[in-house]
C-alpha cells in the first residue's frame, strides 16, 4: 500500500459543523419550552413545519446544483434557520406564512448567494422581514400569555392548534385569544406614566421583569446563550455589546418613567425577541463581523439600532431590521478591525496597499 | 514562583506521549548503509572533503562549513564512502538532494577527537568555532546553525532553553532530559558563558513532563538557571510563543529574538554543545522518537545521522499494512514520507507511524461558516477565516494586509476547524504564490526600466535622424539644381557615368549618415577608377591590332572618362559641402573625421590622447585619496595602451589608404595610368606579336595576383564589394587563359 502524501496538521479536533449546529439547536430548548408554556403549541408547530420546508428546499436546491444532497443536509444549517424562524414567528401563524417565509429564507436568502457560508444576510431574518412587510396582520397577531387568559381557560390544545394552523383540518369556531405584547403596549402608550401603566395593565402588574410570559421566554434564550458561550460556540463580544448598547440607550431615554418614556432597560432586555436576537441571531458567524473587536462594534450598533427602531420607528420590535442593516455593514467593519498580530506594534487595515 | 504569561490561542490535542516513555533511550545495530544528506540545515551546503571510495573514521569530517551560515557533517561511524549522489531526503516535497552514502565497516572506530579542557579559559569565539566545526544546528526542528545564533552581536540578557516539546507524540527531549540532565545543565552553562553570562537563564518546560522537571532540578541548585513550568498547550514550543510565555515580550515583526535581548536554544542542542565542547564529539547522532500504533514498540532511540527510516521501523515492529501515512515530526507540523529509505537527519525528532484509526484521513471539507474558532486558536492573532477567504480568491493585497507572512503554520486553525478545511495548505500555497509574484514583479520592473530606457534612446536617435534627413534632402535638391544649371553637354552615357550617377542616386535615395554617404561616394569613385582602368585595358587590346586612329579615339575616351571622374568627384564635394551648414556640431566633427584622411584622423587622435594623458598625470599628482589615485592610474594605463594602438594603426595606415583617398591622389592615379598605358603602347609597338602576347600574359598575371590579393583582403574584412572583386578575378583569369592559349598558338 502506497503511503499517503498529506500536509500538516495530521491531527484534527473533534468539533465539526454538524456538532456546532446541533449545539445551537439544543440551546434553543429552554426558550422554546418557555414559549410553549406561555403561548401554547404554536411555536412547536411552527418549528416542525419550518423544519420540513427548510430541509425540503435545501435538498431541492442541492439537487438542482448537482451536489451530494446528504452531505449538505448533514451540516444541519437548514434546520437551524428553520428553528430560528419558527421561534420568531407568532405562534399559531397560518401554515402558508411559515411556508413562504422558510422557503424564501432557504432558497433566496441562503442558496441563491452560494449556500452555507456565502450568504451576506441572516436567512431567518430575511424570511422574517419578508413576512412582516408582506403580511403585517398575521405577523402581529401574538396570542396572549397563559396567565392573562380568563379564569379556567387555557390556550388551544395540540389538535386545536393544528386545526388553526392547517385550515384544511376544518377548524370552525376556534379562535386564539390574542393580546398586545409589552412592546406594543409601550409603543401605543400616551398619557400614562410608566408606573401607572405598570399598575393598570396585568401584562406588567403580574410580571416581575418585563411582561408576563415574555420575561421567561427571554430568560430561556439567555440560558441557552450562556450554554453556547460555555461550549465556546461563539465569543461573548457581539451579544454582550448588543445587550449593553440596548441597556445603555434605554437607560438614557427612560426619562424618569414619564409618559413619553421609551421603556425601562429591563423592558427592553427581557421582552420581545431581545435574547433570541442577542444569542442566536447576532451571533450568526456567517453574516456578522469577524474579529472580536469588529463583533463588539457590530453588536453595539445592532443594540443602538434596535432601540432607535423600537422607540421611533413604525415597528414595535426591531431585531430583524437592525440585524439586516448591520449585515450590510459587517464587511466594512471587518476592514477596519483586524486584530494586532503577534510582533506588530498596531493592527493594520485590510484595505492597506503594499507600498 | 515566576510569573508566566498565557499562550495566545493554541489548542490541546491528545498528547499521546506516554507510549514512548515506557523504556529508556535505546540503541540500534549499525544499518547496512548510512545516507547522509549534505545539507541538513538552513544555509549554504557544506564543502565536500571526501570522495567515493574513501574510508573514514567515526567523527571524521565529511564536509566542512562553507560560508557564514553553514554547518559541517561528520561520519557517524567508520566505514567506506560508497557513493556520493542524489538521494531522496526528508523534505515535504519528497525531493532528492546530494547525499553521502557510507557503508559501515562494523568496527565503529573513532577518529582522533579531543574536547576542550576547561572551556572558561577559552574565548567565546574559539568555543563558537568548535561548535561550528562540530556541525551543530538547532535540533528542535529549525536546523539553524547554532554557532551563528550564539554569535549574535546584540547584547543578550535572557537565554531561553526550549524544552516545551509541545507537539503530541514526541518525547525525544523529555527522555534526553531524564537521562542526561547533568550534561544538559553543563551545556547550558557553556552557552551562558559564550553569550557573556546573560542575567536570566530560563528553561521553559510544559507541565506534562514532571519526570524531566525532577531530573533537571537537582543540577540547578546553586545556579542562576531557572526552571519554568507552564500549562501544556500547543504551540507553546514555537520560539516566538515560548518567548511570549516566559517573558511577556513579543519578537518584533521581521526581527529576531536577539533584537529584544533573547536567545532561544532547544534543549537537545545544549546537549550536543556539551558533547562537542567537553568530549570533542561532533553531531553524529540524535535522539529520535519512533511511535504510533502501527509500530509494536514505541520508544526513543539514539540514532546515527543518516540511518534509513526503514532500519528504525524494522526494529520497532512496523506494520505497513496498518499505516496509511508515515510522518516525520509530530502530528501538527510533521510531513508525510513516501519513501522508507529516507534517512534520519539532524532535525528528525520523531518518526510517527499512526494507524488509520489513530489519525484518520480527513473528511471532505465543508464550507467555511466563519465561526471564528480558528481565530481563537491562532497563536499569532491572525484571522485564519479571512486569510482563507482571500487565499481562495487570490486576493494577495488583502492577504498581506492580514499579515499572512506572520503565520507560523502551526496548524492550530486547521485542527479546530469544524468544517475540516486544510487551512494551512491554503496559506502555504498563497505564500508561495506571493513570493513568486514578487520575484516576477522585480523582474518585470527591471524589464520595464530597460524598455523605457531603450524607448527614450530610440526617440533621441529618431530625432537626430530626422534632422539629418532634412539636411540631406536639402543637399540633394541643391545638387539636382546645380546639375540642371550645369549640363555636362555629353549626353552619351558611359558606364562610368552610370555608376557615378547610380552611386549618387543611391546616396540621395538612401539618405544615409554623412559617413555612410561619404563612403558610398568614395566607393563610386573607386568604381569610376576601375572603369578608367577598363578603358585603359581596351586601349591596350586596341594597341595590339588597331589602327593609329582607333588608338587615338581610345586615348580620347580615356581622357574623357578621366574628366568625367573628376566631374563626379566635384559633384561629390558639392553634395557633401552644403550639408555642413545644416547639421549639428557633432555631426560636423564626424564628417570632418570622415573627410579627413584616416592618417590625419589618427594623428589627431594621437594628439588628443597625448593631451589627455598629460591631464591624467596632473590629476594623479594632485589626487590625495588613495582609491582615487588607483582609479586614475588605471585610466592612465588604458589611455597609454590606446595611444600605442593608435600609433601602430597610424604606422599601418598609409599602405591601406592610397587608393581610396581624396581627389588629387585619384587624379594622379588616373594620370599615372594614362602615362603607363602610353608607355606600354609605345613598348608594344616595337615588340613582336609573340613578345606582345607574352607581355600581355605577364601583365595579366600580375593583375590577377593583385586582384586576388584584393579579394583576399576584402574577404578577410568582410567588405561589401567581395562579389565585385570576385567577378573581376574571374574575368582576369578568363582573359589570362585566352591570352595564354593565343600565345601557345603563336609559338607553335
Amino acid at each position: 500500500m502506497a503511503l499517503l502524501k498529506l500536509t500538516s496538521p495530521h491531527a484534527h479536533g473533534t468539533q465539526n459543523t454538524a456538532n456546532v449546529m446541533q449545539l445551537v439547536l439544543l440551546a434553543t430548548i429552554p426558550g422554546l419550552l418557555a414559549l410553549t408554556a406561555f403561548f401554547g403549541w404554536g411555536s412547536l408547530i411552527n418549528i416542525v413545519i419550518a423544519g420540513i420546508v427548510a430541509v425540503g428546499c435545501e435538498a431541492a436546491v442541492m439537487g438542482l446544483r448537482k451536489r451530494p444532497i446528504m452531505f449538505y443536509l448533514g451540516d444541519y444549517s437548514a434546520l437551524v434557520t428553520a428553528v430560528l424562524l419558527g421561534l420568531a414567528l407568532p405562534p399559531l401563524a397560518p401554515w402558508w406564512l411559515i411556508l413562504v417565509g422558510t422557503s424564501f429564507a432557504i432558497v433566496i436568502a441562503k442558496n441563491l448567494y452560494g449556500g452555507l457560508g456565502y450568504n451576506p444576510f441572516n436567512p431567518a431574518m430575511v424570511g422574517y422581514v419578508v413576512l412582516l412587510i408582506s403580511f403585517p396582520v398575521q405577523m402581529t397577531a401574538w396570542p396572549a400569555p397563559l396567565p392573562l387568559y380568563p379564569d379556567g381557560e387555557s390556550f388551544p390544545g395540540l389538535w386545536q392548534s393544528l386545526q388553526m394552523v392547517l385550515p384544511f383540518l376544518h377548524a370552525e369556531g376556534i379562535d386564539a385569544f390574542t393580546a398586545a405584547t409589552p412592546l406594543d403596549t409601550f409603543k401605543h402608550n400616551t398619557g400614562f406614566l410608566v408606573d401607572q401603566l405598570y399598575q393598570k395593565d396585568p401584562l406588567y402588574s403580574r410580571a416581575s421583569l418585563a411582561g408576563v410570559g415574555w420575561e421567561w421566554v427571554n430568560l430561556g434564550f439567555l440560558a441557552g446563550g450562556c450554554f453556547l458561550l460555555y461550549r465556546k460556540v461563539f465569543t461573548w463580544h457581539a451579544p454582550v455589546a448588543m445587550l449593553g448598547a440596548l441597556a445603555l440607550c434605554s437607560t438614557l431615554f427612560y426619562d424618569g418613567g414619564s409618559s413619553s418614556s421609551h421603556g425601562s432597560p429591563l423592558l427592553h432586555l427581557f421582552s420581545g425577541a431581545t435574547m433570541l436576537g442577542a444569542f442566536f441571531i447576532v451571533t450568526d458567524p456567517v453574516t456578522s463581523a469577524t474579529s472580536n473587536r469588529g463583533r463588539l462594534i457590530y453588536g453595539a450598533l445592532i443594540g443602538i439600532l434596535i432601540f432607535i427602531i423600537r422607540s421611533w420607528g413604525n415597528y414595535p420590535d426591531a431585531i430583524a431590521f437592525a440585524v439586516l442593516l448591520m449585515n450590510f455593514a459587517a464587511p466594512l467593519i471587518d476592514n477596519y478591525t483586524l486584530p494586532r498580530t503577534y510582533g506588530h506594534k498596531k493592527s493594520r487595515r485590510a484595505t492597506e496597499k503594499k507600498d | 514562583m515566576r510569573k508566566v504569561w498565557d499562550l495566545i490561542g493554541g489548542v490541546h490535542p491528545p498528547e499521546n506521549k506516554h507510549q514512548s516513555v515506557q523504556s529508556c533511550i535505546g540503541t540500534l545495530p549499525l544499518p547496512e548503509k548510512l545516507i547522509i544528506p549534505l545539507n541538513q540545515h538552513i544555509g549554504a551546503p557544506p564543502k565536500l572533503l571526501v570522495a567515493e571510495g574513501d574510508s573514514v573514521l567515526k567523527g571524521q569530517v565529511l564536509a566542512e562549513p562553507n560560508g557564514m551560515v553553514s554547518a559541517g557533517i561528520h561520519a557517524p561511524t567508520s566505514g567506506i564512502i560508497s557513493e556520493i549522489s542524489a538521494h531522496s531526503i526528508p523534505h515535504p516535497s519528497g525531493m532528492a538532494a546530494r547525499c553521502i552514502t557510507l557503508v559501515p565497516d562494523g568496527h565503529d572506530r573513532w577518529a582522533d577527537i579531543k574536547g576542550v579542557e576547561n572551556y572558561r579559559e577559552h574565548s567565546p569565539e574559539e568555543l563558537l568555532d568548535v561548535i561550528r566545526q562540530a556541525g551543530i544546528v538547532g535540533l528542535g526542528g529549525g536546523g539553524f546553525p547554532t554557532a551563528v545564533k550564539l554569535g549574535t552581536q546584540q547584547s543578550i540578557s535572557t537565554l531561553i532553553i526550549n524544552s516545551s516539546e509541545c507537539e503530541p507524540y514526541i518525547t525525544a527531549d523529555d527522555m534526553l532530559i531524564r537521562e542526561h540532565a547533568k550534561d544538559i545543565v553543563e551545556g547550558i552553562k557553556i552557552l551562558s558563558f559564550i553569550l557573556g553570562e546573560p542575567e536570566e537563564i530560563l528553561i521553559g518546560i510544559e507541565d506534562n513532563k514532571p519526570e524531566a522537571y525532577e531530573a533537571l532540578e537537582p543540577y540547578l541548585q546553586d545556579t542562576n538557571i531557572e526552571l519554568v513550568e507552564f500549562t501544556t498547550r500547543y504551540p507553546s514550543g514555537g520560539e516566538k510563543q515560548l518567548i511570549q510565555i516566559l517573558t511577556g515580550k513579543e519578537v518584533p515583526n521581521g526581527g529576531l529574538p536577539a533584537d529584544i535581548g533573547i536567545v532561544c536554544q532547544n534543549i537537545g542542542t545544549t546537549y550536543a554543545v556539551q558533547r562537542a565542547i567537553q568530549q570533542g564529539e561532533p553531531l553524529i547522532s540524535r535522539v529520535t522518537t519512533v511511535t504510533g500504533n502501527a509500530c509494536e514498540t514505541n520508544k526513543n532511540y539514539l540514532v546515527l545521522i543518516g540511518t534509513p527510516i526503514s532500519h528504525l521501523l524494522e526494529h520497532s515492529g512496523f506494520d505497513q499494512s496498518k499505516c496509511p501515512r508515515l510522518i516525520m515530526g509530530g502530528p501538527m507540523m510533521g510531513f508525510t514520507l513516501e519513501d522508507l529509505n529516507i534517512p534520519v537527519i539532524k532535525t528528525t525528532n520523531c518518526i510517527l507511524a499512526p494507524t488509520g484509526e489513530e489519525l484518520p484521513t480527513p473528511p471532505p471539507a465543508q464550507p467555511c461558516i466563519r465561526c471564528g474558532m480558528c481565530a481563537e486558536a491562532c497563536p499569532a492573532s491572525l484571522l485564519p477565516q479571512q486569510l482563507f477567504w482571500h487565499a481562495q480568491s487570490h486576493n494577495y493585497e488583502h492577504l498581506e494586509a492580514h499579515n499572512l507572512f506572520d503565520c507560523i503554520e502551526c496548524g492550530a486553525c486547521s485542527y479546530v476547524c469544524p468544517s475540516n478545511i486544510p487551512l494551512v495548505q491554503y496559506y502555504r500555497a498563497a505564500k508561495g504564490e506571493i513570493r513568486k509574484l514578487s520575484l516576477e514583479k522585480i523582474n518585470s520592473d527591471r524589464a520595464r526600466e530597460r524598455f523605457e530606457f531603450q524607448k527614450t534612446r530610440k526617440e533621441k536617435e529618431e530625432a537626430g535622424k530626422a534632422v539629418k534627413r532634412e539636411a540631406r534632402k536639402k543637399a540633394a535638391e541643391q545638387a539636382r539644381a546645380k546639375k540642371a544649371n550645369n549640363p555636362s553637354g555629353n549626353t552619351e552615357t558611359s558606364p562610368a557615368d552610370d555608376i557615378i550617377k547610380a552611386a549618387m542616386a543611391r546616396a540621395e535615395a538612401q539618405k544615409a549618415s554623412p559617413q555612410e554617404q561619404r563612403a558610398k561616394l568614395e566607393r563610386g569613385i573607386v568604381r569610376a577608377e576601375s572603369h578608367l582602368e577598363s578603358v585603359q585595358k581596351r586601349l591596350n587590346t586596341l594597341e595590339q591590332d588597331a589602327t593609329e586612329k582607333q588608338r587615338e579615339q581610345a586615348l580620347a575616351a580615356l581622357e574623357d572618362a578621366q574628366l568625367r571622374l573628376k566631374d563626379a568627384q566635384q559633384k561629390l564635394a558639392d553634395l557633401t559641402l552644403p550639408s555642413d551648414t545644416n547639421v549639428s556640431n557633432t555631426e560636423k566633427t564626424v564628417m570632418e573625421k570622415s573627410q579627413a584622411s584616416p592618417r590625419e584622423a589618427l594623428e589627431k587622435k594621437i594628439a588628443t590622447l597625448k593631451e589627455r594623458i598629460v591631464i591624467t598625470l596632473k590629476k594623479i599628482a594632485e589626487a590625495d585619496d588613495e582609491s582615487l589615485k588607483t582609479a586614475l592610474q588605471n585610466g592612465l594605463e588604458k589611455q597609454q595602451t590606446k595611444l600605442k594602438d593608435t600609433e601602430q594603426q597610424l604606422a599601418e595606415t598609409p599602405a591601406q589608404t592610397n587608393e581610396s583617398t581624396t581627389t588629387p591622389e585619384t587624379e594622379n592615379a588616373a594620370a599615372a595610368a594614362i602615362a603607363r598605358a602610353q608607355a606600354k603602347a609605345a613598348d608594344q609597338a616595337s615588340m613582336s606579336d609573340e613578345d606582345k602576347l607574352k607581355a600581355t600574359v605577364e601583365s595579366l598575371q600580375n593583375r590577377l595576383i593583385k586582384a586576388q590579393e584584393k579579394l583576399a583582403s576584402a574577404e578577410s574584412e568582410g567588405s561589401e564589394h567581395i562579389d565585385a572583386f570576385r567577378s573581376g578575378v574571374e574575368k582576369l583569369q578568363a582573359k589570362l587563359t585566352a591570352a595564354e592559349a593565343q600565345l601557345a598558338q603563336e609559338t607553335q
